[in-house]
């Protein structure tokens, strides 16, 4: 992809843009509406409801086993769906083939045919579908163009490298012009490297063409770097849809918390609720406040909430007001430099909860506090998410 | 002193095997070349350079139909073993989901094996003969009024007998290299519209090409050489080139008997070459 779709040879530019129009006007979206679906008395995924946008790229992430690759394989066809409807554009496709659903999948390790060659593999979508020889080889030839694979048609995969594997993979999934591209952690196995560029080369290619892409991982780096929109899942079940940012900076659950990333997540006692705030009284630590958007809240409830590690600030002990609300008092147990930030861990001594606070290693510097020391954390009530379960 | 020991360590591993090979493999082999370019008065042989065996063998309409016969033999037994084997490794690789029932039927498919294969050939004599089963059960029907006779001491004998002997060596390296498709392959297949038929020919056929091979070269080598089933099964009526080697070392024919076992050792050793030229079955092994 790096030669062929960011700076293209004069002759491909007009087969891209004639790609770029059919691919980008036949996008639709998925929709999924109380989608379940049961192995025996193993409830996979339950009752699952689910908007996917036109030409929008959605990841579903999550730890193994949360359901997400099931879920893309009810959306291609694959697996068979215990109930619930689903629409891919308009269409209700429950019952359809993977070939009438007009989606094309883009496997874990590419699943090319050994045995064939590029150009085989590309091939195959097409001569399945009978279209004639000629017909087939033009389009072949025209997608290997673009992704820049033309030099490799007669090789077998096992003779390319991994990037080269990819691309072979997209321009198979690509060929049979599929209104939905759906991705099952294609880019699992690559090197850390290749993974950030091909992580945005894919990202490229679907703004350039306009296609609506589903794909599964577990990595949140990969969905907030790639996505539209994240759907977040756990057991079988969605825990939160947003943004990246909203999944970041407003996390709903603790497990959604917990998944993305450096959350403190505090669990305490609900004692007031306003529209926008609630207060919470935490043993060992004292009063926090915390916004809230619409998540429901009764006082006297047991809740939690959360902190993100870099949203904190870190001062020597003793604080200004030790009665002040949304502070603590923890002592570093450790420093880990890792280039841009440094991470810090905590001990809460009064609760006995570790505590992860993160700084830009720049200002940590100005004021390094050595480990053992004692120090007062802080944060502002903005900065403090009231979770909902 | 060691950096002697580790130059000559490989080949001090190697020559066990290496002298084993030569005195049990090799020279025999060789003498056996040898014996064949001797004389036979009728008696006794004759340590005496001859190509008469070679051309007796060759003239001989006798001799030539005999290999005729092997070749027959050699062909229908492949075929039906592969026939037998394609389904059920296919059936075992892909359709039993469960790995220990996978394992369990595998080791019924050896369950043949627990009896020797002479009393397994006998067997089939109650179930083929003129008063056996079949025959029994199609009089006592009045399917027939006589017994069926070419069922048992017949061509059809003699390629029942080896198909049932051989037809575990071709199920199992074809199940070997079935379970080796990686699962996503065939998804991917699907994927892109292909269905069960041009999956299997298109996917799972090529793919297992290397374990077809491997179990052909089995089969093919293993009736080459085949007599024992040829007599018990063929009675006096089917002839093979080992048998016919058999015959001759039986009546000290030893010189003719040598050249049969060279031109049958050639030939095989060409059909097998000719499998490996068509399939690569390195990445197999």
């Amino acid at each position: 992809m790096n030669s062929s779709t960011s700076v293209a040879p004069s002759e491909i530019q007009p087969m891209l843009n004639q790609l770029q129009q059919e691919l980008s006007a036949q996008a639709v979206g998925v929709t999924l509406r109380n989608v379940t679906k049961r192995y025996g008395s193993f409830t996979a995924v339950e009752n699952i409801n689910l908007e996917i946008q036109a030409g929008s790229y959605t990841c579903l992430l999550g730890p193994s086993g949360c359901g997400k690759t099931t879920t893309l394989r009810m959306i291609a066809g694959h697996e068979e769906i215990s109930s619930g409807d689903l629409l891919i554009g308009e269409r209700r496709v429950n019952d359809l083939p993977p070939t009438q659903r007009n989606t094309a999948m883009m496997f874990q390790n590419y699943a090319l045919f050994p045995h064939k060659t590029v150009w085989e593999n590309v091939e195959f979508g097409l001569k399945m579908r009978q279209m004639p020889k000629a017909e087939r080889a033009s389009q072949v030839n025209e997608m290997l163009e673009i992704v820049g694979l033309t030099k490799f048609a007669d090789r077998k995969p096992a003779k390319l490298s991994g990037g080269q594997q990819q691309r072979a993979a997209l321009a198979r999934a690509l060929v049979t012009r599929p209104q939905v591209l759906l991705l099952d952690e294609p880019l699992s196995a690559l090197d850390e490297n290749l993974r950030v560029k091909t992580r945005s080369e894919l990202r490229r290619l679907q703004k350039q063409f306009g296609m609506t892409f589903v794909q599964v991982t577990h990595g949140q780096d990969e969905a907030f770097a790639l996505s539209d929109q994240i759907i977040v899942m756990d057991n079988g079940r969605i825990d939160q849809i947003g943004t990246p940012s909203q999944i970041f900076q407003r996390p709903v659950s603790r497990f959604v918390a917990r998944f993305v990333g450096d959350n403190n997540i505090f669990m305490g006692k609900v004692r007031e609720v306003t529209p926008n705030s609630v207060q919470m009284e935490v043993e060992g630590i004292g009063t926090l406040l915390c916004c809230r958007e619409n998540q429901p809240a009764e006082v006297g409830d047991s809740a939690a909430c959360s902190v993100r590690s870099d949203s904190m600030s870190l001062r020597p002990y003793p604080p200004d007001d030790l009665n002040a609300p949304n502070q603590l008092t923890a002592r570093v147990v450790s420093i880990e430099f890792t280039g841009y930030v440094t991470r810090v861990s905590l001990l809460s001594e009064a609760t006995g909860a570790e505590i992860t606070y993160k700084a830009r290693s720049d200002d940590w510097m100005k004021q390094p506090v050595a480990e053992g020391q004692l120090v007062s954390l802080s944060w502002s009530s903005d900065d403090c998410v009231f979770l909902a379960h | 002193m060691t950096k002697t020991w580790k130059t000559y360590q490989p080949y001090a591993l190697a020559l066990p095997q290496t002298l084993v090979f030569l005195l049990f493999l090799i020279l025999p082999i060789l003498m056996i070349g040898l014996v064949s370019f001797w004389q036979f008065n009728g008696y006794a042989m004759v340590r005496e350079f001859t190509l008469g065996n070679y051309t007796d063998i060759f003239t001989s309409n006798v001799y030539v139909s005999t290999y005729l016969n092997t070749f027959k033999y050699v062909l229908l037994v492949w075929f039906f073993c592969l026939a037998i084997a394609f389904p059920v490794a296919y059936f075992l690789a892909f359709h039993i989901q469960n790995q220990s029932l996978q394992i369990i039927l595998f080791l019924v498919c050896t369950v043949p094996f627990w009896t020797s294969n002479i009393i397994r050939m006998i067997s089939w004599i109650p179930v083929l003969g003129k008063e056996g089963l079949i025959n029994s059960l199609l009089m006592h029907l009045n399917l027939v009024q006589e017994p069926v006779t070419w069922l048992l001491y017949s061509d059809f004998a003699v390629v029942l007998g080896m198909v049932h002997l051989y037809s575990f060596f071709m199920i199992a390296p074809i199940f070997n290299s079935m379970m080796r498709i990686e699962r996503n392959l065939i998804t991917a297949a699907e994927d892109m519209g292909a269905s069960g038929w041009q999956i299997l020919r298109e996917v799972i056929l090529p793919l297992s090409a290397p374990g077809i091979a491997i179990g052909s070269i089995f089969v093919v080598t293993l009736v080459m050489g085949e007599y024992v089933t040829v007599r018990l099964m063929g009675g006096g009526q089917s002839a093979s080139v080992g048998k016919l080697i058999q015959t001759q070392i039986g009546s000290l024919q030893y010189p003719l008997a040598a050249a049969n076992a060279v031109i049958l050792l050639i030939v095989t050793l060409i059909l097998v070459i000719g499998i490996l030229r068509v399939v690569d079955i390195r990445k197999e092994l």
